[in-house]
């Protein structure tokens, strides 16, 4: 019996473990095992809409069971440990399951703890009941000063905390508020955007939209009584409504079993393979990697069939084939720009993306693709 | 191999701490010397090798900004280093 564990349930593992049992549906002799935190399968970027759009919680949220193909095993449970020496993954309870191909689709966390005054003063969107938060706070919110910025790096979707700027300025405008208010957008680098390109499109909107912008703002602290937030290079902002990027981490379990460096916890993974730390049977994929490029699902949907080629060419005991087994760094992803307008961010490790021009259709892409996710990307079928 | 852009090797007394951020790229080494910058006492020397070639322009400015002080901008055999003091 050939054994391939996937840990994590989000988007790069569900796509992996379908597309490997489609391979691998006439040999019995190949278990394929998806183990997830929860059983639900999330889809993240809809977590914005909570916010701004209207969307609601349950509306981004499967049974992780649904959609696997049935050939797939799902456990629920929490990893505690991974045993390189004996080929064992231990479960938080004390299962322990065996593997000879092993997938490490974990994701990325939040750990906005890490930031004394975050979870008391600042609003964020990367969760279901903060989004939703956010969004009693906008409802609440009369006129005043929002500043939205970025309190570590690296993060999940890199484009939605200017959405999320873009967004909140629109409806700023639809209510009436615009002129009693006051935005500021604050990045930790010393542009708008990491991808310069992206950055050249995205700074004139901000100064169209007047939302000024804040460049090597590193957040340090958050003073609650004096209602400003200060940052690493001495400059202070006060609020009335703070939206902040939480930090992120990788699992914790990929430090503690020697698998990550501590403290970021991304696992050292390949450019190309996919493979984590030279480990011939070892791979990752989504915001769980130290590759350079967006923690996105659309990353992980693009790597996943990296992997499953990888993993099927060993189990075959062949080479992988040259293009579906190597990644070259695609991503594609939307971009809202406010008012009905969207952009396009699609780019390569060597071709950084050219976004086109905002206008209503990329913003409509971006509808129908949350709409239609459910339906298409998991399966592995796009 | 060492072409300093302000001043020489000589100079610098102490050891720095390094950070051997080569092959990852932009912000990657920034946020890297900001960590080592947050962990670090005022007085630290701290050398930031880099591959991205953002990092020569990006760093000082960040360095300038933050009210650091930069000590040099070397181009070694096939990376930069940069050389920051804790100031602050």
């Amino acid at each position: 019996m050939t054994r391939i564990l996937i840990l994590g349930g989000g988007v790069g593992g569900t796509i992996v473990a379908n597309l490997l049992a489609r391979r691998f549906k006439q040999r019995h002799d190949v278990l394929i095992t998806v183990v997830d935190q929860t059983g639900q399968h999330i889809y993240q970027p809809g977590f914005m809409y909570i916010a701004i759009g209207g969307e609601r919680a349950e509306h981004l949220r499967r049974p992780e069971r649904s959609l696997l193909d049935k050939r797939v095993e799902l456990i629920v449970g929490e990893v505690e440990s991974v045993d390189e020496a004996a080929l064992t993954v231990t479960l938080k309870g004390g299962r322990t399951l065996g593997y000879d191909y092993l997938v490490l689709a974990t994701g990325s966390r939040i750990v906005p703890e890490t930031i004394a005054g975050f979870e008391t003063e600042a609003h964020h969107f990367y969760s279901a009941p903060a989004a939703t938060r956010l969004r009693e706070a906008l409802d609440a919110f009369d006129g005043g000063r929002i500043v939205i910025g970025i309190a570590g790096m690296p993060y999940k979707c890199p484009p939605a905390p200017l959405e999320v700027a873009f967004l909140i300025e629109s409806e700023l405008r639809e209510r009436g508020l615009r002129d009693g208010s006051e935005l500021h957008f604050c990045s930790p680098i010393g542009r708008a955007f990491t991808i310069e390109s992206v950055s050249e499109m995205a700074t004139p909107v901000l100064a169209e939209k007047g939302i000024e912008l804040h460049t090597f703002f590193n957040v340090e602290t958050i003073d609650r009584e004096r209602k400003v937030v200060q940052s690493l290079e001495g400059e202070e902002l006060p609020y009335d409504l703070l939206v902040l990027v939480p930090p992120h981490k990788g699992a914790q379990f990929l430090i503690d079993s020697g698998l990550a460096p501590a403290p970021g916890g991304w696992l050292p993974t390949d450019r190309a393979t996919l493979q984590v730390g030279g480990r011939p049977n070892v791979f990752a994929l989504g915001d769980a990697t130290d590759l350079p490029l967006s923690k996105a699902g659309s990353t992980a949907h693009f790597e996943a069939p990296v992997v499953a080629e990888r993993i099927a060419a060993a189990v075959q005991r062949r080479e992988p084939r040259a293009k579906e087994g190597t990644y070259r760094g695609r991503v594609m992803c939307f971009f809202e720009i406010g008012d009905g307008k969207g952009t396009l961010l699609r780019f390569d490790y060597d071709h950084p993306p050219t976004p086109p021009k905002p206008n209503r259709l990329w913003h409509l892409g971006k509808v129908v693709f949350n709409k239609t996710y459910w339906h298409t990307v998991p399966r592995g079928r796009v | 191999m060492t072409d300093s852009l302000l001043m020489t090797d000589a100079v610098l007394a102490v050891t720095p701490r390094v950070i051997d951020a080569r092959g990852s790229f932009c912000p990657g080494p920034l946020m890297e010397l900001i960590r080592a910058i947050r962990e670090g006492a005022v007085g630290d020397t701290i050398a930031v090798w880099s591959t991205d070639r953002g990092s020569r322009t990006d760093i000082p400015k960040w360095v300038e900004k933050a009210g650091h002080g930069l000590l040099g901008v070397y181009q070694r055999d096939g990376y930069d280093e940069i050389l920051v003091e804790k100031r602050r």
